[in-house]
């Protein structure tokens, strides 16, 4: 008879109790109490609830198509060519899209439009290029260039070479890219919120409101539950394309060609310039209007109404710690279990732990107050908000530790069980250490998620404990230039430090891979 | 004294080891010799522990060792890629299984092992800075630095170049044969067996074919296969 070793049942226990709890069980209230408000029929509302799901569709379809269209030009260049720059260039694309969603919303209102759709179509552009870029790049610089040459020997022009050989190979990679940011898009709430008010209110604003402003808990879980099916379709449409991608063609390494001189070396130059300067006009007019060290020191007074900018730091600083701690124990062991190679319960919990990825994070901070009020009620706790923020960098966690722990030899491990270590030992003193320092990264993710993350926050962050974002959200909404001048600076801030520690991360990576 | 009774083994499905049966004595070397792929690293490994027997027994002084983890055998074994842990100082490798042992002044024992292998004042040194031959010795050092009942060698010269071998060859065997080790050395190479032990069981696709000392085997092989293998 085998064994039951405790101390690994403890182990899968914590990941268990922590997404059993925290996602799976609130998912499954909400559910249920949007099922059965959906059974009774909506009160009067389909008209505007048929308009808000209508609108969450349409946009996110577009904004997932004009990110395509601006970011293709951009993906041919870094794919194509090797020149001075493409890496700096790579690095200023992807800035973006690690900004707060309250930051980006901030920096569109600096360039002074007003609430539209538009508005809300060029942040999703802004935000999501960088997905295109990196994803498909990623294999368009892989693709063995001796395909396209023996095209070009067959007779086929360069744009032909395109149409008839690139883009058919590209196909699963641009999909791929297509399907995040569709999801992306379709549960996107910061954005939404900020730069389309309730007058543009995709799903997860309206939500936000039915939930939060009109206490109408049944509708706001119907929505969530529509919200839910349409996620589903797009994760399932993501992993269908995953499947049949095939490598067979492609390179280890990227293959570039030097630039060209001439004509082509301009066309590139263009390229890259003007996507990088679209990218980065928001951004420079954020900080340029906050130029002015009186704006700064007035975060450190207390606003009567919105609260002390300084203690919402605190608060983010303090929350994002705790967050990168829980999201750290959680994906750590989530990745020993996953890693153990013990069948169908490793895979099986590399999906579930996957899931809080795909779900929107207003869903999350909804189920918190919907859920967690059994077996005692957690939320009136300040625990909830880092709770929260965690569960949404669990995944990434996971995802930058799990490739170290495969790649360990076995043979260390049995080593060390050789010279005495009992199973519990060789963890703490062979897997632990070793996927410490890739858990360096995730812990980045970790902290600055939580920094940033403001839809889950805004469920349940209470007045008096503000976090950057929601206190950013708060001046916003006050009218007067004075308010405005707050929110900019605060974002400024927010921004700075997001920058600073993805910019460590980078390096952290690149230092770190293929150490083992 | 060590005893492995009919013992196979099947790894997923088909079998790797069958009807191994062969006793070593306490204080002797024995060198296992056969190809490359004959189920060498198995034996090894089924002994230590990682790999659990479909039948048969492995005695240690006549008890069955079979329910003993392999953290609590103190079976040593050396790893034909050596293993050495590379978040950790040489120093930290040396002295990691008298950690585990709960052993007191491992320093003082991690340099007598260090300066056992000519390695002394390598302490602080890291595993990736370390040669070919200087890991060879640092696992060397780690497997013996316990003190195991047992010390089991998986091709430990196998990664290295010629004349390292020679060198090195000498050296192992020095080391196995001064402290009266009880030791399984693998190996698919004839000089290397013989150099290091007196006592060969040469392997066939996962069967023990021939056991005894070297001039007992050439002087009357068992088949045609083992006589061109010895000779």
């Amino acid at each position: 008879m085998r064994k039951i070793r405790w101390g690994w049942v403890a182990v899968a226990a914590v990941p268990t109790v922590f997404i059993g709890y925290f996602f799976a069980y609130p998912v499954a209230r909400i559910l249920i109490l949007g099922l059965s408000e959906i059974g009774e029929g909506f009160s009067g509302v389909e008209a505007r609830l048929f308009r808000v799901g209508w609108f969450t569709l349409w946009q996110a379809a577009l904004s997932t198509l004009l990110t395509i269209v601006v970011a293709a030009p951009m993906t041919w260049a870094v794919s194509t060519y090797e020149f001075k720059g493409r890496r700096l260039a790579m690095a200023l694309v992807t800035v973006p899209f690690v900004l707060p969603t309250v930051v980006v919303g901030t920096a569109f209102l600096s360039l002074g439009v007003s609430e539209s759709v538009a508005a809300i179509l060029a942040a999703h552009v802004f935000f999501n290029v960088a997905v295109v870029v990196r994803t498909v790049s990623a294999l368009w610089s892989r693709i063995d260039p001796s395909l396209q040459e023996a095209a070009r020997v067959l007779g086929a022009s360069e744009w032909r070479v395109f149409r008839e050989v690139t883009f058919p190979l590209l196909r699963p990679a641009i999909a791929a890219a297509s399907s995040i940011v569709f999801l992306f898009t379709f549960t996107s709430f910061g954005v939404v919120l900020i730069l389309g008010g309730f007058r543009h209110a995709t799903l997860e604003v309206e939500i936000y409101r039915q939930a939060v402003t009109l206490f109408d808990l049944p509708l706001a879980a119907a929505l969530a539950v529509v919200q839910l099916l349409g996620v589903s379709v797009a994760l399932w449409a993501y992993a269908r394309y995953q499947e049949r991608r095939s490598v067979t063609w492609t390179l280890d390494r990227a293959t570039r060609q030097p630039l060209p001189a001439g004509r082509r070396r301009w066309v590139v130059a263009g390229v890259v310039t003007l996507t990088i300067g679209l990218l980065m006009v928001p951004l420079a007019t954020l900080v340029t209007r906050t130029l002015s060290p009186d704006l700064y020191l007035r975060l450190l007074q207390t606003d009567p109404v919105v609260g002390s900018p300084a203690e919402a730091m605190r608060n983010s600083l303090l929350f994002a710690a705790v967050a990168m701690a829980i999201a750290l124990v959680v994906g750590i062991t989530a990745a020993t279990v996953i890693t153990s190679k013990r069948g169908r319960l490793s895979t099986w919990f590399d999906m579930v732990l996957m899931l809080p990825l795909g779900t929107s994070a207003v869903t999350v901070g909804f189920g918190f107050i919907v859920a967690l009020d059994w077996p005692i009620d957690l939320r009136a706790t300040l625990w909830l908000i880092p709770i929260a923020h965690a569960l949404v960098a669990v995944p990434f966690v996971v995802r930058s530790t799990v490739p170290t722990l495969r790649a360990i030899p076995p043979e260390l491990r049995e080593a060390a069980a050789t010279l005495g270590a009992k199973p519990s030992r060789v963890w703490r003193h062979i897997d632990l250490p070793i996927v410490s320092r890739a858990a360096g990264v995730g812990a980045g993710f970790a902290f600055v998620i939580s920094l940033g993350e403001f839809g889950a926050t805004s469920f349940i962050a209470r007045p008096t404990t503000p976090t950057m974002p929601t206190m950013i959200f708060r001046f916003l909404a006050r009218p007067g230039q004075t308010s405005f001048g707050m929110a900019m600076t605060m974002a400024v801030l927010l921004a700075a430090v997001t920058t600073l520690v993805v910019m460590w991360m980078d390096r952290a990576q690149a230092g770190d891979l293929g150490r083992f | 004294m060590l005893r492995v009774e009919s013992m196979d083994v099947y790894l997923s499905g088909s079998a790797i080891l069958t009807g191994i049966d062969f006793e070593l004595p306490k204080g002797e070397v024995a060198a296992i010799l056969g190809p490359s792929g004959c189920g060498k690293s198995t034996l090894l490994r089924t002994i230590a522990g990682l790999v659990a027997p479909s039948s048969g027994d492995v005695l240690w002084d006549g008890g069955s060792v079979l329910d003993v983890p392999t953290h609590q055998r103190q079976f040593g074994l050396m790893f034909q890629g050596y293993a050495l842990f590379p978040h950790m100082t040489v120093a930290e490798n040396v002295g990691f299984g008298l950690k585990m042992g709960g052993h007191e002044s491992i320093d003082a024992q991690v340099a007598d092992a260090l300066t056992s292998v000519g390695l002394s004042g390598f302490e602080r040194r890291q595993i990736e800075t370390l040669s070919g031959g200087e890991r060879q010795r640092v696992a060397l050092a780690r497997t013996l630095a316990p003190r195991p009942r047992l010390v089991m060698l998986d091709e430990p010269l196998g990664a290295l170049d010629r004349n390292l071998r020679a060198e090195l060859l000498a050296e192992t065997s020095r080391l196995l044969a001064g402290d009266q080790t009880t030791a399984i050395v693998v190996t698919h190479d004839r000089d290397e067996a013989v150099a290091m032990s007196d006592w060969l069981a040469v392997m066939r696709s996962g069967r023990i074919v021939q056991t005894g000392t070297v001039d007992e085997i050439l002087e009357d092989p068992a088949d045609n296969w083992v006589h061109d293998f010895i000779s």
